[in-house]
C-alpha cells in the first residue's frame, strides 16, 4: 500500500469534474482512494485531514490540480497516469449521450403539458384513472374519446354534463372506435370519405356498418362513438344527442345513421323525436327494439346492421343498393343441430341472438368459463357467445387481439357432434390483430374432415392493414363460408337450422316514405 | 338522474368536425400510431397514475386543473415573487433583528420544525456549537445536557423569516444579512456563510470553528454593515445572481462567479473599514466560492414571502430540509408544513467518503429552487453538470423538466444554455402531483456523524409525499361561471 500525489500545474478543472474522475479513477482494483482537488490551502488542508497530503502536494498553488491516490503500487501509478487523460474525455459520465436529444424538448408528461392547440384527448389508461384524465381535458378545452372501461357510470353522467356546459363532447367511456376528419382513434377501419356520418353506442356495430358503407360505394364523413353506456336511463344519451346535432350542423354531413343496442325506452323515444326535428335524412338502427309506432318523418328504422348500411348507402349514393347473394351450405344431417355462434364482437352476438331467437327458440348466451388447459364444455342447446365478456377476458386481452380463448372454444365446437353450424366474426382494422383470420384457420385446418360448416364474416376493408380481400380469402381457403356481414351470418344460419323457415326480415327501404 | 336535466348544449361538440383534430394520447402507446399516419398532429404523453396512484386524489387534481380561481391565484402570487426587488440594505447580530433568540435561549434551525430528541447529527453538534458560542455551556456535554432538559427552545428559521443553510442553527450573536423589498416592506433574513471545510452548518466542532463563529460576529459583521453602509446605495441581489447566471453559476451549489461579483463590490469599501476588520473579511472573501450562496437564499426567501399567502394559490413558498425531514409550504395553504421523510443525497463524495457516511436531504438552500434557481437554473451551470451524467445536454433536460412544473419564468433571471429563456419559477403542487416528477435540488452533502462536516454534493429530489398531501389538504375553490 502506497500514498502518491502528483501536482499538474495550472490545470484547471471544477470540483464536480473533479470528483466525477476520482470516482472512475478509484474502480479498478487495487486502488483504495483517489482526491482530485485544486491545489488551494483549504483543499490542503482537507487532504492532510484525510492522511492523503504527501510533501509532492504541499508545493500546489491554487491553480494547480493536486492528486492524491492510495493503493497497490501499480494500481497507484496506473491511476495517476490516467488522470490528464480522464479530465479531457468527452465521454464524461457512464450517462453521457444518454441525455441525446434534449433539444427535443422536456417530455409531455400530463394532458397539462400539451400543446395549446391539442384539441382531442385519446384516453385509455387503466379504468380508475380515465375519468380524472377526461375531466382534465374537458377543462383545458379538449373533446375526449375514453376507450377506457370500468368508468362509474355516475362518473360518465357527471363527465358528459361538463362536456355539455362546456361544448365538448365526451366519446365513452367504453368507446371503441371513432373516426373524425377521416383521422381513425381506436379500432377504426380505414373508410372512403363521404356524406355518412354516424354515431353509435357499439363500437363493432359502427364498424360494421361503416365497412359495409364502403362496400357499397359510399364513404364517411365522421364516425362518433358515444360508449356503450350512452343510451342507458342513466345517462340518458347525452352524447349520441350532441353527436346528431353537430352531425346536422356539419356540412359534409348528408346522412345520419345511428348505431345501437336497444336503449332504454324514453331514450330512444327522446332520441328519435329529435332526430327528426333535423333536417337531414336518419337511418336508426336500435338492434332488436320492438316494432313500435311508426317513425318521426324522416327517420329509418332499420332492424339490422346490414339494412342500416344499405339504407343509408342508398339514401347517400342515390339508388337501390342489391342485396346480397347467399352462399349454398350443406344442409348438416343429423344428430347436427345446434348453433355454435363464438363471437369476438358483442354487437354481433347480440344481433344473431335477437334475429334467430324467434326461429330457433331458446339460445344459450353463456357457457361455463374456461379452464386453462381443458377443453371448453358447450351446452345441449343453441349457443349464441359473446367471448369479449369480461367473464372471457379477465386477465388477458380481448378476443379481437388474443385469439386464444376463442380458438379454444372453436376446438370444441368443430368437435362437436351435435353441432350443425359454427360462426365467427373476424374484426380488422386499426387495433386489431394483424393476422386474426389467419389465427381462425389454423384451428379450421386441423379441424375432423366430417366437421360442421363453418359460417365467417370479415368486418372491414381493403384499405385495412389487413386487407378484407385477404382475410376473407385465408377463412375461405380453411373451408369457411364466407359472407359479407353479420347479418347476413343470422340469416344463412336460420336457413341451415330452421328446417327451411325464411328468416322474414322487413326491408326497412320499403318505410323510408316521403325521404326516399 | 333524469332526462330532463340533461344540460343542452348551445355549440354542439364545437369545432369537433370542422378541422382535423391535434390529439393528444394518455395511455396505450399503440394508438398514436393510427391518427398520425392519417395525417393528425399527435402529441404522445409519457403517462403514469398521477397523485402516486391514488384515484382519489387524482380526481381532486382533475377537478383544479384549468381551475380559473387556482390560475388567477397562481398568476397572483407569480406576479407577487417576480415584483420583489431583493436589496441587501444591513448586517445585525441576530438577536437585535430576533429578540426572542437572547431572550429565550431560541435557536433557530433549517427546515420544517423539530425536537432536539429527533435533530440529526450534524444539526445537534451545530446545536451544541451554538450553546458554546452563546456562552450557555462550557463544554459540548454541558450543551448537550442543557438542550436535554428542555432548557434551549427551537423554530425553525422560516417561522421568523430566516434561512439557513444545512443545518441552519442561528443563535443571538450570529450575524444576519438582511434583505428588503421596498414596494412590500418585507425583509429576509440569512446568516453569513462560513466557508468551505469544517463549518457549524455542517456540524464540524472544534476550536477552529468557534473561533471563525466569534470572528464573524466580532468583526466580519461590523465590518460588512459600515462598507455596505457607506455605498451610496443597497446593493440590488437581483442583478448580482442575473450576472452570475450568465458567468456559470446556479445560485445554489455554484456561486463562484456571485461571490466574486458581490467581493467586487464591498472591496473598496471594505478596505475602507480596515479598523473594523475590512481587510480580514477580504482575506475571507477571497477564499469562499459559497459566500453568495447565503444572499441568494434570503433573497429567495424574499421574493417567495411575497408569493406567500394568496387565498386559492398552489405555488410552492416555502421548501425546506431538517436532515430528518422535507418540508413544504403552500402560498394558498396557511402556515402549514406538509413534511416526508428526507430523501438521500445522489451525489459524489470526497475522499474517503460514500453515500453510507451521508446524512439525508439537509438545509434550508432549496428555498433557492422555489425561486428559479439551483437545480431548476442547472442549464446555467455547465461546471456542475457532473451531477447530471457529466453533460450539458443532462443538465438543459434539467432545467426543461422542472419548466413543465412552475407556473412561469423569471424575467431576469436567465438561462444561457437555453437561448435565454427565463428560469422556471413558481412551483405548482397540482403539476408535481401530475407528471410525477420530483423538483430537482442541487445540495450538499454532511456527515451524518456531529463533527466532520461536508463530505460531498450532488442532486436530490423533493419527495412526492409532501405534494400529495399538500393537495390533499387543499380545499377546491367553487368554480365560478364558464
Amino acid at each position: 500500500m502506497v500514498l502518491r500525489n502528483a501536482v499538474h500545474k495550472d490545470l484547471y478543472a471544477d470540483s464536480v469534474a473533479l470528483m466525477r474522475v476520482a470516482a472512475r479513477l478509484a474502480e479498478p482494483p487495487g486502488v483504495e482512494t483517489v482526491s482530485l482537488v485544486m491545489g488551494t490551502p483549504a483543499n490542503q488542508d482537507v487532504l492532510a485531514r484525510s492522511g492523503l497530503l504527501t510533501d509532492p502536494g504541499r508545493t500546489a498553488g491554487p491553480n494547480d490540480l493536486l492528486v492524491a491516490v492510495r493503493g497497490a503500487p501499480d494500481a497507484v501509478d496506473a491511476a495517476l497516469a490516467q488522470v490528464v487523460e480522464a479530465l479531457t474525455a468527452t465521454d464524461e459520465g457512464p450517462d453521457a449521450g444518454a441525455a441525446a436529444g434534449a433539444t427535443a424538448g422536456p417530455a409531455v408528461r400530463s394532458l397539462v403539458g400539451a400543446p395549446a392547440d391539442a384539441s382531442l384527448a385519446l384516453i385509455s389508461t387503466p379504468g380508475p384513472y380515465a375519468a380524472a384524465e377526461a375531466l382534465k381535458a374537458l377543462r383545458l378545452g379538449m373533446h375526449a374519446f375514453v376507450f377506457s372501461d370500468h368508468v362509474p357510470v355516475e362518473d360518465e353522467v357527471s363527465l358528459k354534463r361538463e362536456a355539455a356546459r362546456r361544448g365538448l363532447l365526451v366519446m365513452g367511456p367504453d368507446c371503441g372506435t371513432a373516426v373524425i376528419s377521416g383521422i381513425p382513434l381506436g379500432f377504426a377501419n380505414e373508410v372512403r370519405a363521404g356524406s355518412v356520418g354516424l354515431v353509435g353506442a357499439s363500437g363493432t356495430g359502427l364498424q360494421q356498418v361503416s365497412s359495409l358503407l364502403h362496400a357499397r360505394g359510399a364513404g364517411v364523413s365522421h364516425l362518433i362513438g358515444t360508449g356503450s353506456r350512452d343510451v342507458s336511463a342513466d345517462v340518458g344519451g347525452m352524447t349520441m344527442r350532441a353527436g346528431l346535432d353537430a352531425l346536422a350542423a356539419d356540412p359534409a354531413t348528408e346522412v345520419i345513421v345511428l348505431v345501437s343496442k336497444p336503449p332504454a325506452p324514453q331514450v330512444a323515444e327522446r332520441l328519435l323525436r329529435h332526430a327528426g326535428t333535423l333536417s337531414k335524412p336518419v337511418v336508426a338502427c336500435f338492434l332488436g327494439t320492438e316494432e313500435s309506432a311508426a317513425a318521426p318523418a324522416g327517420i329509418t328504422l332499420a332492424p339490422t346492421l346490414s339494412e342500416a348500411a344499405r339504407c343509408a348507402a342508398s339514401l347517400a349514393v342515390g339508388g337501390p343498393v342489391p342485396d346480397e347473394e347467399l352462399p349454398e351450405v350443406p344442409t348438416p344431417a343429423a344428430p347436427r343441430r345446434l348453433l355454435r355462434a363464438l363471437y369476438a364482437g358483442g354487437t354481433f352476438a347480440h344481433e344473431a341472438a335477437f334475429l334467430l331467437g324467434p326461429v330457433l327458440g331458446d339460445i344459450a348466451r353463456t357457457a361455463p368459463p374456461p379452464i386453462p388447459g381443458a377443453v371448453p364444455s358447450l351446452p345441449d342447446g343453441h349457443l349464441v357467445l359473446d367471448l369479449g365478456d369480461d367473464e372471457f377476458t379477465a386477465g388477458r386481452p380481448h378476443p379481437m387481439i388474443d385469439p386464444t380463448v376463442r380458438t379454444a372454444y372453436l376446438r370444441a365446437a368443430l368437435a362437436d357432434p351435435s353441432c350443425a353450424a359454427v360462426v365467427l366474426d373476424v374484426v380488422i382494422g386499426h387495433g386489431a390483430a394483424r393476422d386474426p383470420a389467419g389465427a381462425l384457420a389454423r384451428a379450421l385446418a386441423e379441424a375432423p374432415a366430417d366437421a360442421p360448416p363453418v359460417i365467417a364474416f370479415v368486418v372491414g376493408t381493403d384499405a385495412d392493414p389487413q386487407g378484407l380481400t385477404a382475410q376473407q380469402r385465408i377463412l375461405r381457403d380453411a373451408g369457411a363460408y364466407v359472407v359479407d356481414s353479420s347479418t347476413t351470418a343470422a340469416r344463412v344460419c336460420a336457413g341451415l337450422l330452421a328446417g327451411g323457415d325464411e328468416l322474414v326480415l322487413t326491408p326497412a327501404a320499403s318505410r323510408i316514405g316521403d325521404t326516399a | 338522474m333524469t332526462a330532463q336535466a340533461v344540460p343542452v348544449q348551445a355549440v354542439p361538440a364545437q369545432g369537433l368536425l370542422t378541422s382535423v383534430p391535434h390529439v393528444v394520447n394518455v395511455g396505450v402507446e399503440g394508438f398514436a400510431g393510427p391518427p398520425r399516419a392519417a395525417g393528425a398532429t399527435v402529441t404522445a404523453v409519457d403517462w403514469r397514475p398521477p397523485a402516486a396512484g391514488d384515484p382519489e386524489l387524482g380526481a381532486r387534481l382533475a377537478r383544479l386543473v384549468a381551475h380559473p380561481a387556482v390560475e388567477a391565484a397562481n398568476a397572483t402570487a407569480l406576479s407577487r415573487i417576480l415584483g420583489v426587488v431583493p436589496m441587501w440594505t444591513d448586517v445585525r447580530p441576530a438577536g437585535e433583528l430576533v429578540p426572542e433568540l437572547a431572550e429565550q435561549k431560541l435557536l433557530l434551525h433549517a427546515g420544517p420544525p423539530i425536537a432536539w430528541e429527533h435533530m440529526c447529527g450534524p444539526m445537534r453538534a451545530a446545536v451544541v456549537g451554538a450553546a458554546l458560542l452563546e456562552g450557555w455551556a462550557a463544554t459540548p456535554p454541558e450543551a448537550e445536557a442543557l438542550a436535554d432538559s428542555g432548557a434551549i427552545r427551537f423554530a425553525p428559521c422560516h417561522h421568523h423569516d430566516a434561512v439557513g443553510p444545512m443545518a441552519g442553527i442561528v443563535s443571538a450573536s450570529m450575524p444576519l444579512l438582511v434583505v428588503e423589498d421596498e414596494a412590500t416592506g418585507l425583509r429576509a433574513y440569512s446568516n453569513l456563510n462560513e466557508g468551505q471545510g469544517r463549518c457549524l452548518r455542517y456540524g464540524a466542532l472544534g476550536d477552529d470553528v468557534m473561533e471563525r463563529l466569534r470572528w464573524m460576529g466580532e468583526r466580519l459583521g461590523p465590518a460588512l454593515r459600515a462598507a455596505l453602509g457607506s455605498l451610496a446605495e443597497p446593493v440590488n441581489l437581483r442583478s448580482v445572481t442575473a450576472q452570475a447566471l450568465q458567468m456559470g453559476d446556479e445560485c445554489h451549489s455554484r456561486n463562484t462567479a456571485a461571490s466574486a461579483l458581490l467581493t467586487r463590490e464591498l472591496s473598496a469599501a471594505l478596505a475602507r473599514h480596515a479598523d473594523l476588520g475590512g481587510i480580514e473579511a477580504l482575506d475571507f472573501l477571497r477564499d469562499n466560492n459559497y459566500w453568495f450562496l447565503n444572499f441568494s437564499m434570503a433573497a429567495s426567501k424574499l421574493a417567495l414571502m411575497a408569493g406567500h399567502g394568496v387565498p386559492h394559490s398552489t405555488v410552492v413558498t416555502t421548501f425546506a430540509r431538517n436532515g430528518v425531514e422535507v418540508g413544504i409550504r403552500v402560498s394558498g395553504l396557511g402556515d402549514a408544513w406538509f413534511t416526508a421523510p428526507a430523501a438521500p443525497v445522489d451525489g459524489l463524495y470526497f475522499a474517503g467518503y460514500g453515500p453510507a457516511d451521508a446524512n439525508p436531504d439537509i438545509g434550508d438552500s432549496a428555498i433557492t429552487e422555489m425561486h428559479g434557481l439551483g437545480g431548476f437554473a442547472l442549464a446555467a451551470a455547465p461546471a456542475i453538470v457532473g451531477f447530471v451524467g457529466g453533460t450539458p445536454e443532462g443538465a438543459r433536460r434539467v432545467s426543461q423538466d422542472m419548466a413543465t412544473l412552475t407556473v412561469g419564468r423569471h424575467r431576469d433571471y436567465r438561462l444561457p444554455g437555453l437561448d435565454f429563456v427565463g428560469s422556471p419559477v413558481g412551483l405548482d403542487i397540482r403539476k408535481v402531483v401530475d407528471t410525477g416528477l420530483e423538483p430537482v435540488v442541487t445540495t450538499g452533502i454532511a456527515h451524518r456523524e456531529p463533527g466532520i462536516g461536508q463530505i460531498g454534493a450532488g442532486l436530490t429530489h423533493a419527495p412526492m409525499r409532501c405534494f400529495t398531501d399538500a393537495l390533499r389538504a387543499f380545499e377546491e375553490p367553487p368554480e365560478t361561471a364558464v
